[in-house]
């Protein structure tokens, strides 16, 4: 069973941090296919939020097909993510991320700047990407 | 869509003497939320809780309450008043008969049940009880009576943040079990964020803005660039908090379409900057109290 926090200053909106908590658990393997989400009372007297916001994150969850709610037993995981061939995948990535951390340094980069390099990039390479996607279809 | 209503106002004033408490009020709060009722002290909100209640009887303007007239003690509405009074010289369980004998619809496993969980001593005197457990108590006897409507009057001011964080954790779990609708007054906005999925703000003894926290959120806008002119932009905005520096605009501006100009820099805001932007509209008149921040 998976526990979820909330971070306040964070400007993400309460039930969007839910919906990535789970997706995080299950990229992470915390999550397989048949797991319990926490119950909405669970939740809302653990980290005090509106039970809407709850039932949102998990409607939005079972809109994306990764949880179904079994009425009188709790919602549950459908599926699994990423899985063994993403999970093996992630160690040589760190490698070469830690790599390339290790040169920005070098360079005199602060985190800051490291970050936004890292986002900008990311953001350029996944807007090129939509939009080859969308000249192909 | 039709939606039930808790509560509905029209107009509704209050005065006492020549000063004013509530001002031409008109309100349609929703059945099935957790409402934050917020603004600085003295803006009206214990009276308007207090009139909803039947414990105050309106100067002008009308009132019902659940679909008919607000009815002192009535049964269907839990009331938390401001400091969350008990009786000092009476036990925890003397609290818990004393609302079994006066509420023909206490359920008295849920008083029990959440005291529990509390680590209450059911011998315990009232007068003993930290402020937060004396929170809890006056939260367990109100929720014990099952009411559709539950009004909470500045329930979390007074406790330390550990405190707060129980007494919201609780009243969430029960809202979640109940549906029981919920109208909570406070000037800390950030647990308001939290808990409520519908805001009041009320600035001296007037309706500022009301509606659902998810509508506020998307269609309020903070907006910086070189010099902008509140005038030129354009029709469907409104602008409730201009300042201006000698280079630079910084605006919060309401519109329900999306603001695309390259000119200026827009991002959302978030709820307390959003009412504090509401409150400072209202005090440019004069001198206001200020929210205070909760850190």
């Amino acid at each position: 069973m998976i526990e979820f926090h909330l971070d306040a200053r964070s400007g993400v909106a309460p039930y969007m941090q839910l919906i990535r908590q789970v997706r995080h658990a299950m990229r992470l393997g915390l999550l397989k296919e048949g797991d319990r989400l926490p119950t909405v009372k669970d939740v809302v007297a653990r980290v005090a939020i509106n039970p809407n916001t709850v039932l949102k994150a998990y409607r939005e969850l079972e809109y994306e097909g990764l949880v179904k709610p079994r009425p009188g037993l709790g919602t549950f995981v459908t599926r699994t993510l990423g899985g063994e061939s993403e999970l093996a995948a992630h160690e040589p990535l760190r490698r070469d991320l830690d790599g390339w951390l290790a040169k920005a340094r070098d360079a005199g980069l602060g985190d800051e700047s490291i970050e936004a390099l890292f986002a900008d990039t990311f953001r350029q390479f996944s807007e090129e990407r939509a939009g080859r996607a969308g000249r192909r279809g | 869509m039709t939606m039930t209503s808790a509560v509905v106002t029209e107009g509704l004033t209050k005065r006492y003497g020549r000063r004013t408490a509530l001002s031409d009020c008109t309100l349609d709060i929703p059945a099935g939320h957790v409402v934050g009722l917020v603004g600085p002290n003295g803006a009206g909100k214990s009276t308007l809780l207090q009139m909803i209640c039947g414990l105050l009887q309106p100067t002008a303007g009308r009132l019902t309450v659940l679909g008919g007239d607000p009815i002192s003690g009535s049964p269907r509405i839990g009331f938390v008043a401001q400091d969350t009074p008990v009786y000092a010289g009476l036990t925890v369980e003397d609290h818990l008969r004393l609302g079994a004998h006066l509420n023909p619809s206490w359920d008295d496993e849920l008083a029990h049940h959440r005291l529990e969980g509390l680590d209450f001593d059911p011998r315990q005197k009232a007068g003993k009880l930290s402020g937060g457990q004396r929170a809890q108590l006056a939260l367990t006897v109100a929720v014990a009576k099952r009411p559709d409507l539950l009004l909470l009057d500045e329930p979390v001011a007074a406790l330390d943040p550990l405190a707060r964080r129980e007494f919201l954790q609780g009243l969430m779990e029960y809202v979640a079990e109940s549906g029981t609708s919920v109208v909570m007054s406070s000037h800390l906005v950030a647990d308001l964020e939290r808990v409520c999925d519908y805001l009041i703000v009320l600035v001296k003894s007037r309706v500022r803005v009301t509606g659902e926290v998810e509508e506020l959120l998307a269609s309020h806008h903070l907006i910086t660039g070189a010099r902008i002119d509140p005038a030129k932009l354009g029709p469907g905005r409104q602008v409730i908090q201009a300042r201006h520096t000698d280079v630079q605009s910084t605006l919060v501006v309401r519109s329900t379409a999306p603001i695309e100009d390259p000119a200026f820099s827009v991002d959302g805001i978030d709820l307390e900057d959003l009412v504090l932007a509401y409150m400072t509209e209202a005090a440019e008149s004069g001198r206001d109290r200020v929210l205070e921040k909760q850190r």
